[in-house]
C-alpha cells in the first residue's frame, strides 16, 4: 500500500517555567490512503501532540527539535509558514475535540464550512457556498440550505461537530486528523459521529488518524492502532492484534479497565494504579515499569526496543525478550487470547 | 427590534424627567443666588429682576413651570449669558467641542484597536511592551499638560499647527491629539487583553487549520470576536469626551461647551445648569441604546427580541 505518511523519531520538547517537558520521545508511524489509524493512551500521553505537530499547530512554546514528517516524500518540517497554510484544510485537515468552543460564534455556518475552498481554489463565494450547503447536506444537518445563515450557538453539539466534520472534508483533504473527536458528545451521539466518519471515509476515500482515549470507539472504526504512553509508542498492531493478542502490560491496562459483556455487576471495574511519569525528567527505563506489576530490574535500567510479534504488530516491552521469564497476564486478557486463537483458526 | 428600540426611546424620556426632576431640587439647594455678586442693585430692583424669572415663587411653583416649558422644548433663558435661550447656547457652543471630540473619539479608537491588536498578535515582544507603554502614557498623562506640550512643539517651535485658534481643520488638530490619548489608552488595554484571550480560543485553532494564514485568521476571525467588550467601554467614553473638556477648551481658545457648564455652576445660573445636566444625560442615554444595537450588530448570539422581555 502506498505510504502517504511517515513520521520518523520525532521528538517535541515544550519550554515551560520548571524546565524542559519532553512530551514526544521519538514516535514513528506510517499511513497509507484510505486507512484508519486510531492512537490511544490516557490524557497526557502526547497522543494530541504528535498529530498537531503533523501540522504545526503547536502552542509557541513547543519545539520540534528532532525527527521527519514525511508527506509524500516531503518533510513538513522543512516547509515555510506559506507552504503550510497550503496544506493545512486542503491536503490534511483536522477535526477538533469541543464542538462547542470550535466555531467561531460570530460567522455564519456557511461561510465557515465554505471557508477552505476560497482559501485554497479559485473559486467565486457562490461556488463555496454551494458546495459548503453540499457538504452540510452529505454530514446530516437537516435543511442545510435554510440553516446556512444561522450561528453555531443556534446548534446542537452534535451539529455542530457535523459542521466541524464538514469544514475538514470540504476541501476532500487526503488525511483527516480527528483528535478525540467524540470526547465531548454523549454516548449515543458519539455513535453517529463514528458512523458518519465511517461513512465519509468510504465515499471520498481519506485516510484518517483518529484520536481517543476511548478503547470502545477504537474497535468501531480503526484498522490499525498504536497505544501511546508518556510520549511514547509502546505497542502497534492490527485492531485484531491489539484487542485481542495484546503483548504490553500497558495495553493490558487498558483493556482490562474497559467493561465488556462478560463484566458482572459485583465484577469491580480494574484500574491502572499510579499516575505516569513527570516528563521534566523521564525516566531512564521503561516509563511504565513504575506501574507495571511485571516490571523486571531491567525495565527500570534500559528502555525496550520494539519487538516483533508479527509482520505488523510490535510491543515495545522487554516481556517480549527470548530470555524473559513467562508470566500470566490478567485474566480479562487470557480470555482474548484465546478468542484470538479462534480467530486465527477461522482465517 | 424596532419595537425595542420604541420601548428603549420611551425609557429614555422618563429617565430624562427623574434626571430632570432630581437636578432641580438639588440645584435649588445650592448656596447662594443667581443675583449675589450684583451688589449695585437695591432690594427693590432684585425683587423685580427675581419676579421676571420667577425666582419669586414658591420652589415647587417654579418646578412645574420648568417641567412644563421642558416639555415645550423649552430649556429657558440663561441668566448670565446675554439672555440668551438655553436651547440656542448650547446649540452654539456644542459644534465645536462635538467635533473635536467625535474626531477625538474616532483617532484614539482606531489607533487603539490597532495597538491593541498588534500588541496581542506580537505578546510578550518588545511591540507589546512598546504598546503598553503607550497606552499607560495615555491614560495617566492629563490630557492639559499633553496640550500644552503640543501646543509648545508642534505650533510654538514648530509652527506646524496654529497655537490657539478656533477656524478650519488645521486649528482642530492638535485639541483632538490632546483629547484622543486617553480614548486610545483605553481601548488599546482592553483590546489587548480581549484578542490575547480569543487568539487563544479553540475557533482561531480551528481557523488555522483551514488554511488561514496569521494575518487572515486575525482579520476573518479575531478582530470582530474582539471588538464586542470593547463597544461597551467605547460608548460612556465618546459621550465624555464630546462633551467638552474644559481645560483643553481653554488651552486652546475653542468656544466649546466645557468651559460653559462649570461657570453656570458657579454662578447659578440654573437654566444653563439644568439645560446642560439634560443634555448631557439625553447623549448618554442615547449613546448606551446605540451601543446595545451595536451588539446585536456585532454578535450574533445576542437578541433584541421580545421587546427586551427575554
Amino acid at each position: 500500500m502506498d505510504k502517504i505518511l511517515e513520521v520518523k523519531n520525532l521528538h517535541v520538547n515544550f519550554a515551560t517555567y520548571n524546565g524542559t517537558v519532553q512530551a514526544i520521545r521519538g514516535v514513528n508511524f506510517d499511513l497509507s490512503a484510505g486507512e484508519t489509524l486510531a492512537i490511544v493512551g490516557e490524557s497526557g500521553s502526547g497522543k494530541s501532540i504528535t498529530v498537531r505537530s503533523i501540522l504545526q499547530l503547536l502552542a509557541k512554546n513547543a519545539d520540534i527539535n528532532k525527527g521527519t514528517i514525511l508527506y509524500h516524500g516531503e518533510d513538513l518540517l522543512k516547509k515555510s509558514k506559506k507552504e503550510m497554510d497550503a496544506i493545512r484544510g486542503n491536503k490534511i485537515s483536522m477535526i477538533f475535540q469541543d464542538p462547542m468552543t470550535s466555531l467561531d460564534p460570530t460567522m455564519t455556518i456557511g461561510k465557515q464550512v465554505a471557508e477552505p475552498l476560497l482559501i485554497h481554489n479559485k473559486v467565486s463565494k457562490k461556488e463555496a457556498l454551494g458546495r459548503a450547503e453540499e457538504v452540510l447536506r452529505l454530514v446530516g444537518i437537516p435543511n442545510p440550505k435554510e440553516r446556512m445563515n444561522d450561528y453555531p450557538h443556534q446548534f446542537s453539539g452534535g451539529q455542530r461537530q457535523r459542521i466541524v466534520i464538514a469544514i475538514a472534508i470540504v476541501d476532500y483533504p487526503e488525511i483527516l486528523i480527528a483528535d478525540e473527536p467524540t470526547t465531548a458528545l454523549d454516548v449515543t451521539v458519539q455513535a453517529q459521529i463514528i458512523d458518519l466518519l465511517k461513512e465519509l471515509q468510504q465515499k471520498i476515500g481519506t485516510a484518517i488518524i483518529f484520536i481517543t482515549h476511548d478503547l470502545g470507539v477504537v474497535a468501531g472504526i480503526a484498522d490499525r492502532v498504536a497505544v501511546m504512553y508518556a510520549g511514547k509508542f509502546v505497542e502497534y498492531g492490527s485492531v485484531d492484534e491489539i484487542f485481542y493478542n495484546p503483548q504490553h502490560p500497558y495495553t493490558w491496562g487498558l483493556l482490562d479497565s474497559m467493561p465488556t459483556l462478560d463484566t458482572n455487576e459485583e465484577d469491580h471495574l480494574n484500574s491502572i494504579p499510579g499516575t505516569p511519569p513527570n516528563l521534566l525528567n523521564p525516566p531512564k527505563g521503561d516509563a511504565f515499569a513504575p506501574r507495571n506489576k511485571y516490571a523486571m530490574q531491567i525495565d527500570l535500567e534500559e528502555q525496550p526496543p520494539f519487538f516483533k510479534v508479527s509482520k505488523t504488530h510490535y510491543a515495545a516491552t522487554w516481556l517480549l525478550h527470548p530470555d524473559a521469564p513467562k508470566v500470566t497476564p490478567p485474566k480479562g486478557i487470557q480470555k482474548r487470547f484465546s478468542k484470538f486463537k479462534k480467530l486465527g483458526d477461522n482465517e | 427590534m424596532a419595537k425595542y428600540i420604541l420601548k428603549r426611546i420611551l425609557y429614555l424620556f422618563l429617565t430624562l424627567f427623574i434626571i430632570a426632576t432630581i437636578t432641580f431640587f438639588l440645584m435649588k439647594m445650592l448656596p447662594g443666588t443667581p443675583f449675589s455678586n450684583q451688589n449695585r442693585l437695591s432690594p427693590d430692583q432684585l425683587a423685580i429682576v427675581k419676579a421676571q424669572y420667577g425666582l419669586d415663587q414658591p420652589v415647587f411653583i417654579q418646578y412645574i413651570r420648568y417641567i412644563g416649558g421642558l416639555f415645550q422644548g423649552n430649556l429657558g433663558t440663561s441668566f448670565q449669558f446675554n439672555n440668551e435661550p438655553v436651547t440656542q447656547l448650547i446649540g452654539q457652543r456644542l459644534a465645536p467641542s462635538m467635533q473635536i471630540g467625535a474626531q477625538a473619539m474616532i483617532l484614539g479608537t482606531i489607533l487603539g484597536i490597532l495597538l491593541g491588536a498588534i500588541a496581542a498578535i506580537r505578546k510578550n515582544s518588545w511591540v507589546d511592551t512598546l504598546a503598553t507603554f503607550i497606552s499607560i502614557l495615555g491614560i495617566s498623562i492629563p490630557s492639559f499638560v499633553l496640550a500644552v506640550l503640543l501646543q509648545f512643539y508642534l505650533a510654538y517651535k514648530w509652527h506646524i499647527y496654529p497655537v490657539a485658534l478656533w477656524d478650519n481643520f488645521q486649528s482642530s488638530v492638535l485639541p483632538t491629539i490632546a483629547l484622543a490619548a486617553l480614548p486610545l489608552g483605553n481601548v488599546a488595554r482592553f483590546m489587548r487583553t480581549e484578542m490575547v484571550d480569543v487568539l487563544s480560543s479553540d475557533y482561531i485553532e480551528l481557523a488555522k487549520s483551514k488554511g488561514n494564514s496569521e494575518w487572515q485568521v486575525v482579520v476573518k476571525h479575531a478582530l470582530r470576536n474582539s471588538l464586542i467588550p470593547i463597544v461597551t467601554i467605547i460608548g460612556p467614553m465618546a459621550v465624555s469626551t464630546m462633551t467638552g473638556s474644559m481645560v483643553v477648551e481653554n488651552i486652546f481658545s475653542i468656544p466649546g461647551i466645557g468651559e460653559q457648564f462649570v461657570k453656570s455652576i458657579t454662578t447659578n445660573d440654573y437654566p444653563t445648569i439644568m439645560g446642560l445636566t439634560i443634555f448631557y444625560s439625553f447623549l448618554l442615554i442615547l449613546v448606551f441604546l446605540i451601543v446595545d444595537i451595536l451588539y446585536v450588530l456585532i454578535d450574533p448570539r445576542i437578541r433584541l427580541g421580545n421587546g427586551g422581555n427575554d
